[in-house]
């Protein structure tokens, strides 16, 4: 039965049926709560019935996330959650494999497997929760920290230059890769949406407040009265138009890098840059742009999956070899009787 | 003895050669390690077996691919041990050695026996490999060897000539010369060459002109035998009695990964292989990437972490999950593994032993490992560990390893070392329909389940396939509550899920067959072993005993838990003696665990234990 089939015949999900019988133990006001909200809204509008999807971690406050999910989830160990989940993904490709983690377990002890399962085009859905902070062990800088930082284990200030977790993303060839805010409830669910539909990894960058340690670290794009002028909502067709008053934009300057320009000033609206997902060029420069900061999917682009890549060998292997018989295979080269 | 030089060979009338019967003869082929001698080794040995003989093989290859040409450092060597009789090792001593080039010879020559037979290729013996072996006179002609009967032949030389109308390079025909070498050694010692002739054929299907040239210079090599004068004797070395049976020659690497493809074919269970290079594990990954058609999964992972954890997915998924590697990898991956321990899994390690610590020698053999096994995870982590004794062993604990694996949801190592890796021998082919069963048991049913209720038997958790309705649950690392798998810091609940997790694997001791003991069932003397020196304890033991003294062995294939009846077995001797490849790690366990005085044996020198150390270690406590 296929899984739309299936989809049609259960009963419709809710938000309830994702939701587990653990309390949630993340620090009250921790912007994590909204992302949970936001994953259990858009899971049951999905089709795929509860039972197919599964939440993997590593370690950090984002990793608790699989516990309160009511699906399958395996909190596993530091920066592994990729790796863990790739070997699951590729022998069960059915599965909706959803990986949480965060800018200290993803793109520190963790870089490695992330970039890999991105470069591979597994089909997980990678969501990096980035606070900028170590929470789960009481602030010390993470690699998304701004340089300069100062924490308990950098008294004078981090000295170390930080990841841009979508321009990594970019860098390995990533085939969707999105940022969205934890408290932009709607956004945020969109980009879920596009993230479950591709085919290949996505990888969503989500920034979080952890109100404990890093306060505020985002509120200048969440805050209601400054976001207008600090975000630049990307979306695939419309230029790239942001402000207030919606006139200020992006084009490409004569030094061929993004530049900010504002509308009637000398710029129309003709000269402001479309957005084109497919355009990884485009995605690149937009990867590096600070102010106004991109929110939205950077870059969306088919590529044959890794699972199903492999599930194609096997499967062009038998129609060649015929299903395995292990007697034959034991009995494979030179063989002789002793009587 | 004076060395005898044949620059050429007319072809004529065959001299009549007397035939000699040999019970066993150990061949040692040496040369630099482009010279093929692996190759040439393999297939002496697929003849040796097709003539009925018993057979022990030992590879010795440097860990750089291509060290610089004629060095010492780029010697690499095969050695054979064929018999009429039960062959448990690749011999002490050589009784031939083939030598290619003066490195070979130098690296070599101290184990050649006494009166043994040298056999050399002069064109090797050239001013510049002299020198670069340090060689200030050309040792075949200087006398100092003359302790072994010296047969020089010119195989390069032959080897051009027979090749000269094909139009081949220089380069491409004198790299034939390895043929010549086993086409001649075939003929001394009576072996078909006929496999080796098919063997060409498929071999190097894709460039004809390779299958002419190598075909023909082998045939040069058998007829020289035949027609020189050289050698006046052809040996001839009788089948050996082995069971009956249908029999191919397999490594350990090969069976290690038949093994694990039978399990989990009997088991009906998708086989995942997450694994990253490493030597001598490599060839599990090689060989198991072949069985696609079988629906194995092998992914060759980013790093040794990702190796396990990719595993431990597909088992989560309902597969059964493994990872391959040595001990540097093993350490990576311990964190991984004791999440394995946590969530009670099915997955199997497999540890190709080598040299260490650190890099150490990554292509001798060691068995140093076994505290890492047993011990080298944080915490009270306790899984089964389980080691092979020779190449076709390496099969039965494989499946065994996976069998207990999935019967008590747990992770299992598995020790196998580079000596088994790499070693052949003959193997009486199973039939898979024979193989014990491996139940399988997913959980389906929603009422009454809990994710760490277990089963009375086993103490094993419920297996559930992600997918299944109305068991959706979390695994994860942190101390689980009894039954329900919540997390839970109850100091109480701690202790208990510790002590359960214990008893779960001390339960597998139920499943170890009874200890067998060969010789008498008490005495003086019992050696235990573990692991690849199970054939050179056995020619030890058997050397002893042939001399009329009382010794007794017992080889342990299950090191945790250890069989039940070890204690009772080890209280019956005097002694206990534990020949180790390591400073006495299964020594330490056992003094520990039986409250015993055994001793120790300990070599660590990257090579396994000759028989004749075995034997005179034996006889020194013996005789006290």
């Amino acid at each position: 039965m296929s899984d739309a089939a299936v989809a049609t015949a259960a009963p419709k999900l809710t938000r309830k049926d994702f939701v587990s019988d653990q309390d949630v133990r993340w620090c009250p006001g921790c912007g994590d709560y909204s992302i949970l909200a936001q994953v259990q809204k858009v899971m049951p509008e999905l089709g795929l019935p509860r039972e197919k999807f599964v939440f993997i971690s590593g370690i950090g406050c984002s990793s608790r996330f699989p516990y309160y999910m009511n699906t399958y989830g395996f909190h596993t160990i530091h920066g592994r959650a990729p790796a863990v989940a790739t070997g699951l993904k590729i022998s069960r490709p059915d599965l909706s494999v959803w990986v949480v983690t965060g800018d200290g377990d993803g793109l520190s002890i963790g870089g490695n497997h992330l970039i890999h399962a991105l470069r591979r085009n597994v089909g997980l859905k990678i969501l990096l929760f980035n606070n900028r902070i170590y929470g789960l062990t009481k602030g010390q800088y993470s690699p998304t920290s701004e340089l300069g930082k100062v924490t308990k284990s950098t008294p004078l200030g981090s000295v170390d230059y930080p990841f841009n977790p979508i321009a990594v993303a970019m860098g390995v060839d990533a085939t969707f890769v999105a940022r969205s805010v934890d408290v932009e409830a709607k956004h945020l669910q969109d980009i879920l949406r596009r993230a479950y539909e591709h085919q290949g990894s996505a990888f969503i960058e989500i920034l979080q407040n952890c109100n404990i340690f890093n306060d505020g670290v985002w509120d200048s794009l969440s805050d209601k009265a400054t976001k207008a002028d600090t975000v630049l909502l990307l979306e695939h067709g419309r230029p790239l138009i942001f402000g207030k008053n919606r006139d200020k934009g992006i084009t490409l300057g004569s030094d061929r890098r993004l530049q900010v320009v504002t509308l009637g000033n000398g710029a129309s609206e003709e000269d402001i840059l479309v957005h084109d997902e497919t355009n990884r060029p485009l995605a690149y420069m937009l990867a590096h742009l600070e102010h106004p900061t991109p929110i939205g999917v950077f870059h969306a682009t088919a590529r044959l999956a890794y699972e199903e890549a492999m599930g194609k060998q096997l499967e062009a292997a038998r129609q060649k070899l015929g299903p395995g018989d292990v007697n034959a295979l034991f009995n494979r080269g030179e063989t002789w009787i002793v009587e | 003895m004076e060395p005898m030089t044949v620059e050429t060979q007319t072809v004529g009338t065959a001299p009549t050669k007397r035939r000699e019967q040999r019970e066993s003869v150990v061949i040692r082929f040496a040369g630099d390690s482009g010279d093929g001698m692996q190759l040439t080794g393999m297939q002496f040995t697929t003849e040796s077996a097709l003539a009925g003989n018993d057979i022990g093989t030992l590879p010795d290859f440097p860990a750089e691919i291509r060290a610089p040409a004629g060095t010492l450092a780029g010697v690499s060597g095969f050695q054979l041990n064929f018999s009429s009789l039960e062959v448990y090792t690749p011999g002490d001593n050589p009784d031939v050695l083939v030598a290619m080039n003066p490195a070979a010879l130098k690296v070599n020559i101290g184990d050649l026996m006494p009166g043994g037979i040298l056999l050399a290729d002069q064109d090797g013996f050239d001013a510049g490999n002299l020198k670069k072996a340090g060689y200030a006179t050309n040792p075949l002609e200087d006398g100092s060897l003359a302790k072994y009967q010296i047969i020089v032949v010119d195989m390069t030389g032959m080897t051009l000539k027979a090749l000269e109308d094909l139009k081949l390079s220089n380069k491409v025909a004198s790299r034939c010369k390895n043929f010549f070498a086993l086409g001649l050694c075939s003929w001394v010692y009576s072996r078909p060459i006929e496999p080796t002739l098919n063997w060409i054929q498929d071999k190097f299907k894709k460039t004809p002109e390779l299958v002419e040239a190598n075909s023909l210079v082998l045939k040069t090599g058998y007829h020289f035998g035949e027609t020189t004068e050289l050698f006046a004797v052809q040996y001839e070395v009788k089948p050996a009695r082995i069971a009956p049976g249908k029999y191919r020659n397999v490594t350990g690497n090969t069976a290690l990964a038949l093994g694990l493809l039978a399990a989990a074919n009997k088991a009906g269970l998708p086989l995942f292989l997450g694994s990253y290079p490493i030597t001598p594990a490599t060839d599990i990954l090689h060989e198991l990437a072949q069985y696609k058609n079988f629906g194995v999964y092998t992914f060759q992972a980013e790093d040794e972490i990702a190796g396990v954890c990719s595993a431990l997915g597909a088992s989560f998924g309902g597969g059964i999950g493994v990872t391959t590697s040595s001990g540097p990898g093993i350490a990576l991956k311990q964190e991984a593994i004791n999440l394995a321990v946590m969530v009670e899994l099915p997955l199997v390690i497999c540890n190709i032993q080598r040299g260490g610590p650190s890099t150490g020698l990554p292509t001798k053999t060691e068995q140093a490992d076994l505290y890492q096994a047993i011990f080298g995870r944080n915490s009270d982590s306790s899984l089964p560990v389980l080691a092979a004794a020779t190449p076709g062993d390496c099969f039965n604990m494989a499946y065994e390893a996976v069998r207990i694996a999935i019967k008590y949801m747990t992770p299992v190592i598995l020790l196998s070392d580079g000596y088994l890796a790499n070693g052949a021998e003959p193997w009486l082919i199973p039939k898979f329909e024979n193989l014990p069963p491996i139940p399988v048991q997913f959980r389906t049913e929603a009422e009454g389940f809990f994710p760490y209720l277990r089963d009375p038997e086993t103490l094993a958790r419920p297996w559930v396939k992600p997918g299944t309705p109305g068991l959706e649950h979390r695994i994860g690392g942190i101390e689980k509550e009894d039954v329900t798998g919540n997390i839970s810091y109850s100091p109480a609940n701690h202790e208990l899920m510790t002590r359960a997790r214990a008893r779960k694997v001390a339960a597998v001791a139920q499943d170890i067959p009874p200890t067998t003991i060969r010789g008498d069932q008490a005495g003086d003397l019992v050696v235990v072993g573990w692991g690849s020196t199970y054939g050179s304890i056995s020619a030890g033991v058997d050397e002893v005993r042939a001399r009329g003294k009382t010794v007794s062995q017992v080889h342990l294939r299950y090191l945790n838990p250890l069989p039940p009846d070890l204690g009772g077995i080890l209280r019956r001797f005097k002694t206990i003696l534990v020949p180790e490849m390591n400073m006495g790690q299964l020594l330490t366990i056992l003094r520990a665990t039986y409250l015993v005085d055994a001793v120790g044996m300990n070599k660590i020198q990257g090579q396994p234990f000759k028989v004749s150390e075995i034997a005179a270690k034996i006889l020194r406590l013996l005789e006290g």
